[in-house]
């Protein structure tokens, strides 16, 4: 399926296409799990995003990037949006948007923070918030694929109550999964509650990580500084940020 | 329905390339996030997912992460999309395997 929205992108410009809200479900207080049906919908590489256009009947229009949540394996299209408060888009899609309704959306979009799932190399994945949207694609693609490939997940999120995807990612697998809070643990946790450091970080080892980041900007740029910092090579890691932009 | 935006984000509210696939893909039919990019004004190399991008004016400025000099801009108006690459030497585009 991936290779054919590669196809796919030879044919010509991006279109815009419609989508319909098929389920809804919570993921935290505030955020939700929107699952889209699409017709022809070319397949995707997790990592990816797509576009959602929203237009007022003034003509106004405003759009924004989503990255996809599901597998291309998956049935359905899942995005995972968090409510923001100030934002323009996101209390439409949390709140409103209800479902048989349509959106248009153009994508899959994004070809750098990719993951190919032929790719053999190990893979550190690193989010800030809601920026484990992708990383949970790419963990979702490995199992939907049955890949072995050494896969750790760091997933920075302020309160317990803020973590998304909690079943899935405590269901056992070979992942490595570190839940790492920086408001409030929950009780009994060794590790205080505090910002991402160098010492939650996994040391090198020989075969060096394809690394793969995104969170929030301030967030992003100092895990890849540390990163860095520890020798990790620049080459090998890939971000992506969103900022007060992405409401 | 949407209203619209605020007037101000935070001054240094940068994301980054990443987010130029959607308005690129308006134009081109390669993902150009992917695509290797050399500074005009530092010589840097970057892909054009890793610049810094500022979406808070009428248009998308991506600058360069060293030097911060504008690599590229995309403005729509109503009739046309204009794009300003004044900061690129090159791009260099990987292109899919034959037979794909």
């Amino acid at each position: 399926m991936a290779r054919a929205a590669i196809r796919r992108r030879l044919t010509g410009p991006l279109p815009w296409r419609v989508a319909h809200l098929v389920g809804r479900r919570a993921e935290t207080a505030t955020a939700n799990t929107l699952s889209l049906r699409l017709d022809d919908w070319p397949g995707h590489l997790p990592g990816q995003h797509v576009d959602l256009r929203l237009t007022a009947e003034d003509g106004y229009s405003v759009q924004r990037s989503y990255s996809i949540a599901s597998a291309p394996e998956d049935s359905m299209l899942e995005l995972t949006v968090q409510l923001l408060a100030e934002g323009e888009v996101s209390p439409f899609l949390v709140r409103d948007y209800a479902l048989g309704d349509p959106i248009e959306l153009r994508g899959p979009v994004g070809g750098w923070f990719a993951w190919e799932p032929d790719d053999e190399r190990p893979v550190l994945l690193i989010g800030g918030g809601s920026g484990v949207v992708p990383l949970m694609a790419m963990v979702r693609t490995r199992r939907a694929l049955g890949r072995t490939t050494p896969f750790t997940l760091l997933y920075s999120v302020r309160t317990p109550e803020d973590v998304y995807y909690r079943d899935e990612l405590e269901r056992g697998d070979d992942v490595g999964v570190a839940i790492l809070y920086t408001r409030r643990a929950p009780p009994g946790s060794r590790r205080p509650p505090q910002r991402l450091s160098p010492n939650d970080l996994p040391p090198l080892t020989e075969r060096h990580p394809v690394t793969y980041i995104c969170g929030p900007t301030g967030f992003v740029e100092a895990a890849a500084g540390m990163l860095v910092d520890l020798g990790y090579d620049p080459d090998q890691i890939r971000t992506e940020r969103f900022g007060p932009t992405g409401a | 329905m949407p209203t619209p935006p605020p007037a101000t984000i935070h001054p240094d509210g940068h994301t980054d390339g990443n987010a130029l696939a959607g308005p690129l893909g308006e134009l081109f039919a390669v993902d150009l996030t992917a695509a290797a990019t050399s500074c005009v004004g530092c010589g840097r190399r970057s892909h054009l997912a890793e610049l810094h991008l500022y979406s808070s004016g009428p248009g998308l400025i991506a600058r360069c992460p060293g030097c911060h000099d504008p690599v590229l801009r995309l403005v729509r108006t109503p009739e046309r999309l204009i794009l300003d690459l004044r900061g690129t030497v090159s791009l260099s585009v990987f292109l899919p395997s034959p037979g794909e």
